[in-house]
């Protein structure tokens, strides 16, 4: 029964996100981004022919990253606005006691959302994200060490940030899980720059910013792993010292431990997420 | 439990085995709806305050009360949707907690809003997932003609009125062949039509055996197809029981020509009667036989009265609901 419910709710969720104007928006956003990063690599290579081509690779690398982090960001925002109201959005108007009233569990409904939402996000993410990789590799002719990690990774961070809103969706109003999930979001990602900030210039305390809000929300962590999978090996030891302080350069790959500290983070929040759900009245 | 040691007979069937059958087959089967001890509190507000009371199988059970008196709370601790500080709730002789207890249970919520990217259609097989239940499409395409939506099973929810979204309610409440439906304010946004059509599915609900708890504003509706009524207010039972226990005696009006003095004794015959022109009220008494009224009227025609209308006192229950809710003085028919 609670295999059946879990998905029938995810395919549900698909359904209402394909068939919702906010599909339509990423759509659009997502085409204009490609669009704008494939007139943009195709002058940075008509412009800058008299670069080396180790040069050429760092400046397509940088941008490609630069590129990728605005797709996440379209994928981050679409589905903590659509987490949001999937859920309280639903309970406020009634349109959750017809479905919850049947022989369901809550926690499973709540299971079939988040997996519908993870399908969605991660369906976009890895769609866009692939079809960047394409623009690049056909105007610059640079192609990312490993694109499936990298995929995968910026799909699992929507997928965290995604967990976020449904558990913010269970206590507060649609619109505010949807502002508080997307602010926690750019917060993480500040303190991750001002963490690589401390740590190229060897300030400790200042470094263990960008660690602990890792911890506390994966989102930026995996997006560094992301990023190390998409740039030139080659880079660090050309760069040098500096690549510490680009937000768009990593320069090291993720633990497994992180991997799954961000797994087990998923886990908990998702659990946190069914417990109030279901001591909710509706 | 204790060891059971008689074993290799009740494996086969033997007698241990038929003994248990035979005991659950004298068992009565288990009410529609039984609840006990029901208790809610919102913050400093009390909702719900003991509310106990039982809807038999088969049996359509209106739930009365003014606003605020809790029917809704009541409707929503029974399904699960909200969780009692105190009390037991069975449904269909499952214990409220557990989620199978709803599999045979149709809802229709005063709040009701379904999925507007979704046509009716994809509504209906939603749920019939959700249940577990095997329906056929033409079955839902049939519950969909039954609510009046059978034209637009293609059109997606969200363009439809107020009024077809509570048809389409219907039609998710009913389309899962369930033994138990409890609407709550099914008319509260249809036109006359969509009522009468409201009133002739309750009164095939009950043909077809199905139990109905019905929370609705409109008496008449509850007073023509209810077998029982549970009056609610301030959280608490403030009345139950059948309609003729609770309105205790019952009026008939006649209007009447041609009547003669014989007539007329035929009339305070069978009750207290009060007379202006024409029209003629008999205060029936409540230990009257069904037969009553149309032995009445047959008598009258023998006597040569020539009859215009025979009408039943259907303002009664509002009457009463009123005295109660005024005055307190319930009593418990049950």
């Amino acid at each position: 029964m609670t295999a059946r419910t879990v998905l029938t709710i995810a395919a549900l969720t698909v359904r209402e996100a394909a068939r919702r104007r906010v599909l339509r928006a990423l759509a659009v956003l997502t085409i204009l981004l490609l669009a704008l990063s494939a007139w943009g690599f195709s002058r940075i290579d008509a412009e800058f022919g008299s670069l080396t081509t180790g040069e050429a690779r760092l400046v397509a690398s940088t941008v490609l990253n630069l590129v990728m982090f605005g797709l996440s960001l379209i994928a981050t925002l679409g589905t903590a606005f659509l987490a949001g109201p999937t859920l309280s959005g639903e309970i406020e108007s009634g349109m959750a006691l017809a479905v919850l009233a049947r022989p369901v569990r809550r926690s499973a409904v709540l299971v079939g959302k988040w997996l519908g939402l993870v399908i969605f996000g991660s369906g976009f993410v890895v769609l866009a994200g692939l079809a960047q990789c394409l623009v690049v590799w056909a105007t610059v002719g640079y192609w990312p060490p490993d694109p499936v990690a990298g995929l995968a990774l910026l799909a699992a961070q929507t997928s965290v940030l995604l967990t976020l809103g449904l558990l913010l969706s269970t206590v507060i109003s649609p619109m505010a899980s949807g502002i508080v999930a997307v602010g926690l979001f750019g917060a993480t990602w500040i303190a991750g720059v001002v963490g690589s900030v401390g740590a190229a210039l060897d300030n400790e305390g200042v470094a263990r910013v960008g660690t602990v809000s890792r911890m506390l929300l994966p989102t930026d962590g995996l997006w560094r792993g992301a990023m190390h999978a998409f740039q030139d090996p080659t880079l660090l030891t050309q760069a040098g010292a500096e690549v510490g302080e680009s937000p768009f350069l990593s320069d090291a790959q993720l633990t497994v431990t992180y991997l799954a500290w961000a797994g087990l983070w998923v886990a908990l929040v998702l659990g946190l997420a069914a417990m109030t759900f279901l001591r909710r009245d509706l | 439990m204790a060891p059971v040691t008689a074993a290799p007979t009740a494996r086969n069937g033997g007698p241990a085995r038929d003994a248990a059958e035979d005991l659950l087959a004298e068992l009565p089967p288990s009410a529609a709806v039984w609840c006990s001890g029901l208790r809610k509190r919102y913050g400093r507000r009390t909702a719900v305050d003991g509310v106990s009371f039982t809807v038999g199988r088969g049996e359509v059970v209106g739930l009365l009360g003014p606003n605020g008196a809790g029917k809704t709370s009541v409707i929503k601790i029974l399904l699960g949707l909200v969780r009692p500080d105190a009390g037991d709730v069975l449904l269909l002789g499952r214990p409220g907690r557990d989620p199978y207890a709803r599999a045979r249970v149709g809802y229709l919520p005063e709040l009701f809003r379904y999925q507007p990217w979704l046509t009716p259609a994809e509504v209906l097989a939603l749920h019939v997932r959700l249940t577990g239940a095997a329906v056929p499409a033409a079955d839902r395409r049939e519950a969909l003609a039954a609510v009046g939506l059978g034209q637009r099973a293609g059109d997606r929810v969200g363009g439809f009125s107020k009024g077809m979204q509570q048809r389409l309610g219907l039609a998710v409440a009913l389309v899962a062949r369930p033994e138990l439906v409890i609407l709550d304010e099914p008319t509260s946004a249809l036109d006359p039509l969509g009522r009468a059509d409201v009133r002739d599915l309750l009164l095939s609900l009950k043909a077809r055996g199905v139990a109905v708890l019905l929370n609705s504003h409109l008496i008449g509706e509850v007073e023509r197809v209810c077998d029982r009524v549970v009056i609610l207010d301030k959280g608490r039972v403030a009345a139950s029981g059948t309609l003729a226990e609770l309105l205790g005696r019952r009026e008939l009006r006649l209007r009447l020509d041609g009547v003669g003095s014989a007539a007329e004794e035929r009339l305070a015959a069978a009750g207290d009667l009060t007379r202006s022109g024409d029209a003629f009220t008999v205060t029936l008494r409540a230990d009257q036989a069904a037969a009553t009224v149309p032995d009445l009227v047959a008598d009258l025609v023998a006597l040569g009265v020539r009859v215009h209308a025979v009408e039943p006192g259907r303002i009664s229950l509002e009457e009463r609901l009123l005295d109660i809710l005024r005055t307190g003085s319930g009593g418990d028919g049950r």
